[in-house]
C-alpha cells in the first residue's frame, strides 16, 4: 500500500489522489448541504409543533433500511450515468440521521424555557429560531456528524457506476487485482472521514453556545 | 413485483443467503459487545480506548473492509466470511456504546439495593443490571440489525450473495425490475426484523411500559 | 388592575379548569392564587397573558380586553416568571434579562445596560451577567427569572409557582426579596402557589381555588384564617390557623428586663441569665449553676426564636421556644432589649379581641 500511496505518479493528473480526494469531499459536502436543507426544517417543524412525530420516526427508520447501492443503480438505470444518481443515493442516506437528530433535539429543549419564550412575547418563529434550534444544536450536530461519517464512507460506492471520488481506487484496484491501490483508497477514505468529522467538531464548538456544554465545562463557577 | 413472482425460487434463494449474512454478524457482534460494553461501563480507561476505536472502525467504508478482509485473514475473495467479519466489526462498534450507555443508566439505588440484599456480581449482572439495560440495548440492536441488512448488499459488488446480486445483475443487464425486487426484499426484511426485535423487547421488558 | 369577568376554560378533553371566575386584582397589590393541584389557579394566571385563551368570559388588564391584543405584543407588556425560571440555557444571564427589551426593539447596548441594572435590583452581582444559567444555583436562577420579567418595566407581573423548586431557606430569602422589591416597585402582581404559608406571607389578597376551577374564597389573609368561608377553606388553611392568625396581629406586649452577662465574665447565677456578645446580641442561656462561675461557651443552652416586634405570632413563638420560657426581644440591629412572656401575649390577644381588632 505504502508503495502505491507514496508513488508521485499517483499524486498528479486528473485521476490522481488530490483530484479524487476533492471529488470525494465535493460529493460529501454538497450531499450534506442538500440533506440539511431538507432534513433540518422538516425535523424542526415537526419537533416544534409536536405533530407528525410518529411519521418522522417511521420515515427515518424506513429510509435507513434502504440499500444505497440499489438506489444508486436504480437512479442510474432511470436517469443515466453521472453525478445526479450519486447525490440522490447519498442524500437519502444522510436525511434520516439529520432529521431524527433535529427532531429529537427540538423535542428535548426544556419545556420551561419554551414556555418562558412564549411568555415573554416571542412569536412562534422566534421561539423556534431563537430558543428551540439554538438549544437543539448539540443533538442536530450529533445527527449531522453521524450522517457525514456515513456519507464519506458510502460515497466510495459511487465509483461502482463510474463516478469519481476515492472509490475509484478501490474499484479500479479490485478490477486490476491491485491490493495496494485498494487499500490506499480505503485508508484515504477513513482519513478523510476523520478530517471531515474534526472539521464539523470545530464548527460545532464555534456555533454552539458555551451554556449548553456539559456541566462543569462551561467556564468558572 | 412480477419479477419476484416469476422467479420465486431464485428470490427465495437470495433471501436465505441475505438473511444468513445479516443475522449471523448481528448475533456474533451482539455477543461480543456485551462483555465489551460491560467493561466500558465500568472503566473510564476502557471507554477512552473503545469508543474512539469504534468511531474509527465506523469510518472505514464497508466495500473497503470487504475487499481487505480476505487478504488479512487469508481466505478467497468469494468466501461469505468476508461480509460477515466486517459486519461483526460494525455491529460491535455500534453496540459497545449502546450496551455501555444502557448499563451506565441502570439506577444506582437499584444496584445498591441488590448489593445490600446479597447478590453476587455475576448473578446481579444477569438478573438485575442486564434486564434493566435491555430497553436501551435493544434499541441499539434494532439500529444495528437494520443497517446490517442494508449493508449486506455491498458484498455483491465483489461478487458475494444476497439481494445485492440482484442489484449488480440488474445493473449489468439494464433490468430495473430485478433491482427493485432486491430493494423491496431488503426493506421488507429490515422492517420485519425491526418489528420482531421491537416485539421481543416488549415481551422481555413488560415493566418498561407499566404505569404509563 | 386585572378583571376576570365570568371566565370559563374548558379543555378539549372536556375537563373544566376554570368555572365562571369573577375576580378583580387591585392595581399595586400582590394577589395570590392558591389551591390544590388541578384547581385552575395556573390556568387562570395563564389566561391573563394569553398563554391560554378562555372558552368564554372576558379578562381586562387596565380596562383593555386581552383578547383584542395580539399575544406576543400583550406578553411583552406583562412580566412572566415561572417555576425553575425557564431561563434560556444558551444565552448568558445578561442576555436572558435583556430578552424583552430586545424584543421590543431597544438597541443592544441600552438593553444590556438595563439588564445589568436589573441584576443589581434583584440582588445579584453584575459579574453574574457573563455566566450561563447552568452555572447558577436554583435561587440565583430564580432571581434572574424575576429580573428578566422586570426588564421592560411592565406594570403587571405574573408569577407561576416561582419559588417552589428551591429549598426552604432559599425560598424564604426569595419571598423576602419579593416583598422588598414590591415595596419599591409597586407592581400589580398575581402569584400562584400551592403553599398556603407562602400565600399568607406574600398575599395582600388571597384567592383560594378548589378543584373544578371554583373560587372558594377571595379575601385578605387574616380573614381567611379567622373567617374561612366554608369547610374547604378551613381545612386548606390548616389546623394551625388560630396560631397563624397571630401573624396578622400587632399589639403591644410588655417587655420585661432580663439579666444579661458577657462571655468570660464571672457571675453568680441563680435563675436564667441571658448571655450576650460584645454588641449585646444574644448567644444563649445559662442556668442551674451554683455559686460564682466564669461564663463559658460550653455552658450555654442555645435556643429560641427571636422576637423583633413583628407580630403576636413572633412574640408567642419566641416565648414558647425559649428554654427559659422568656422570649428574647431584639431591635433592628439584633441587640437584646428585654424578654416577653407567653401569658402576656395571651392577654394582649384577649385585649385585642375585646377591642374588636380580631376579625370574627
Amino acid at each position: 500500500m505504502g508503495a502505491w500511496l507514496f508513488d508521485p505518479a499517483h499524486w498528479s493528473g486528473p485521476t490522481g489522489i488530490p483530484v479524487r480526494l476533492l471529488e470525494h469531499l465535493g460529493y460529501t459536502l454538497l450531499t450534506l448541504l442538500i440533506a440539511a436543507v431538507i432534513a433540518i426544517p422538516l425535523g424542526a417543524f415537526v419537533g416544534h409543533t409536536g405533530r407528525g412525530g410518529f411519521a418522522i420516526v417511521g420515515l427515518s427508520n424506513a429510509l435507513r433500511a434502504l440499500p444505497t447501492t440499489a438506489v444508486l443503480i436504480l437512479v442510474v438505470l432511470w436517469a443515466g450515468l453521472g453525478d445526479f444518481p450519486v447525490y440522490v443515493a447519498l442524500v437519502l442516506l444522510a436525511v434520516p440521521p439529520i432529521m431524527a437528530g433535529t427532531y429529537a433535539g427540538v423535542r428535548a429543549v426544556d419545556p420551561m424555557a419554551v414556555d418562558a419564550a412564549r411568555g415573554v412575547g416571542m412569536r412562534e418563529s422566534g421561539v423556534l429560531l431563537n430558543v428551540e434550534i439554538p438549544n437543539a444544536l448539540p443533538l442536530i450536530y450529533g445527527g449531522f456528524r453521524g450522517a457525514a461519517l456515513q456519507v464519506v464512507a458510502t460515497a466510495t460506492i459511487a465509483a461502482y457506476t463510474g463516478a469519481g471520488g476515492l472509490g475509484r481506487f478501490v474499484f479500479d484496484g479490485l478490477a486490476l487485482q491491485e491490493f495496494g491501490q485498494m487499500l490506499a483508497g480505503a485508508v484515504l477514505v477513513a482519513l478523510l472521514a476523520v478530517l471531515v468529522d474534526l472539521g464539523f467538531a470545530g464548527l460545532q464548538r464555534l456555533t454552539v453556545s458555551p451554556g449548553l456544554r456539559p456541566a462543569g465545562t462551561g467556564g468558572k463557577r | 413485483m412480477t419479477w419476484i413472482l416469476e422467479n420465486w425460487e431464485r428470490f427465495w434463494e437470495v433471501t436465505a443467503v441475505h438473511l444468513r449474512l445479516s443475522i449471523v454478524p448481528v448475533l456474533a457482534g451482539f455477543a461480543l459487545s456485551i462483555p465489551l460494553g460491560w467493561f466500558a461501563s465500568r472503566s473510564a480507561k476502557a471507554r477512552a480506548v473503545l469508543f474512539p476505536l469504534a468511531n474509527v472502525l465506523f469510518t472505514i467504508p464497508s466495500i473497503a473492509l470487504i475487499v481487505i478482509t480476505p487478504i488479512l485473514i487469508g481466505v478467497k475473495i468469494l468466501d461469505e466470511i468476508n461480509v460477515i467479519v466486517p459486519l461483526v466489526i460494525y455491529t460491535v462498534a455500534l453496540m459497545v456504546r449502546s450496551v455501555s450507555d444502557a448499563l451506565a443508566a441502570v439506577p444506582g439505588n437499584v444496584i445498591a439495593a441488590a448489593n445490600a440484599m446479597g447478590y453476587r456480581p455475576l448473578r446481579r449482572f444477569l438478573t438485575v443490571d442486564f434486564p434493566l439495560a435491555l430497553p436501551v440495548t435493544i434499541a441499539g440492536l434494532r439500529v444495528a440489525t437494520v443497517s446490517n441488512i442494508s449493508m449486506v448488499s455491498v458484498g455483491a459488488l465483489v461478487g458475494l450473495g444476497g439481494y445485492g446480486q440482484l442489484f449488480t445483475e440488474g445493473y449489468q443487464t439494464d433490468h430495473t425490475e430485478k433491482v427493485l425486487a432486491g430493494l423491496i426484499g431488503t426493506v421488507v426484511l429490515a422492517v420485519l426484523a425491526d418489528g420482531l426485535l421491537l416485539l421481543i423487547g416488549r415481551l422481555l421488558t413488560p415493566w418498561a411500559r407499566a404505569g404509563r | 388592575m386585572i378583571e376576570f369577568r365570568a371566565v370559563t376554560k374548558r379543555f378539549e378533553d372536556g375537563t373544566i379548569a376554570v368555572d365562571e371566575l369573577d375576580l378583580t386584582v387591585e392595581a399595586g397589590t400582590i394577589t395570590v392564587f392558591v389551591g390544590p393541584s388541578g384547581c385552575g389557579k395556573t390556568t387562570s394566571l395563564r389566561m391573563v397573558n394569553r398563554m391560554i385563551d378562555p372558552t368564554s368570559g372576558t379578562i381586562l388588564v387596565d380596562g383593555r380586553d386581552v383578547l383584542t391584543v395580539d399575544p406576543p405584543t400583550l406578553r411583552r407588556g406583562i412580566g412572566y416568571v415561572i417555576q425553575q425560571a425557564g431561563l434560556f440555557p444558551h444565552r448568558t444571564v445578561l442576555d436572558n434579562v435583556a430578552t424583552v427589551p430586545l424584543l421590543s426593539g431597544w438597541d443592544k447596548r441600552r438593553a444590556r445596560t438595563r439588564a445589568a441594572e436589573l441584576l443589581e435590583i434583584v440582588g445579584l452581582d453584575p459579574a453574574f451577567g457573563k455566566r450561563y444559567p447552568a452555572q447558577l444555583s436554583g435561587g440565583q436562577q430564580q432571581r434572574v427569572g424575576v429580573a428578566r420579567a422586570l426588564a421592560a418595566d411592565p406594570p403587571v407581573l405574573l408569577m407561576d409557582e416561582p419559588f417552589s423548586a428551591v429549598d426552604p431557606v432559599v425560598r424564604e430569602d426569595l419571598q423576602n426579596e419579593l416583598l422588598r422589591l414590591q415595596a419599591e416597585l409597586d407592581k400589580t402582581i398575581v402569584f400562584v402557589t400551592h403553599d398556603i404559608d407562602e400565600a399568607l406571607k406574600l398575599g395582600e389578597r388571597v384567592a383560594v381555588f378548589r378543584k373544578g376551577g371554583h373560587l372558594a374564597q377571595y379575601a385578605k389573609p387574616q380573614e381567611l384564617l379567622s373567617a374561612p368561608a366554608n369547610d374547604f377553606v378551613a381545612s386548606f388553611v390548616g389546623r394551625d390557623r388560630g396560631y397563624r392568625t397571630l401573624t396578622f396581629l400587632h399589639a403591644d406586649v410588655p417587655v420585661h428586663p432580663v439579666a444579661t452577662a458577657k462571655l468570660g465574665e464571672r457571675i453568680t447565677v441563680a435563675d436564667w441569665t441571658l448571655v450576650v456578645d460584645e454588641q449585646n446580641r444574644p448567644k444563649g442561656w445559662l442556668s442551674g449553676v451554683d455559686g460564682e462561675v466564669e461564663v463559658g461557651e460550653d455552658d450555654l443552652v442555645s435556643g429560641g426564636s427571636l422576637y423583633d416586634g413583628s407580630s403576636l405570632r413572633g412574640a408567642l413563638d419566641a416565648a414558647l421556644s425559649s428554654p427559659s420560657a422568656l422570649g428574647v426581644v431584639v431591635d433592628d440591629a439584633g441587640a437584646v432589649t428585654g424578654v416577653v412572656k407567653a401569658d402576656d401575649v395571651i392577654q394582649a390577644l384577649a385585649k385585642a379581641r375585646a377591642a374588636g381588632e380580631v376579625p370574627k
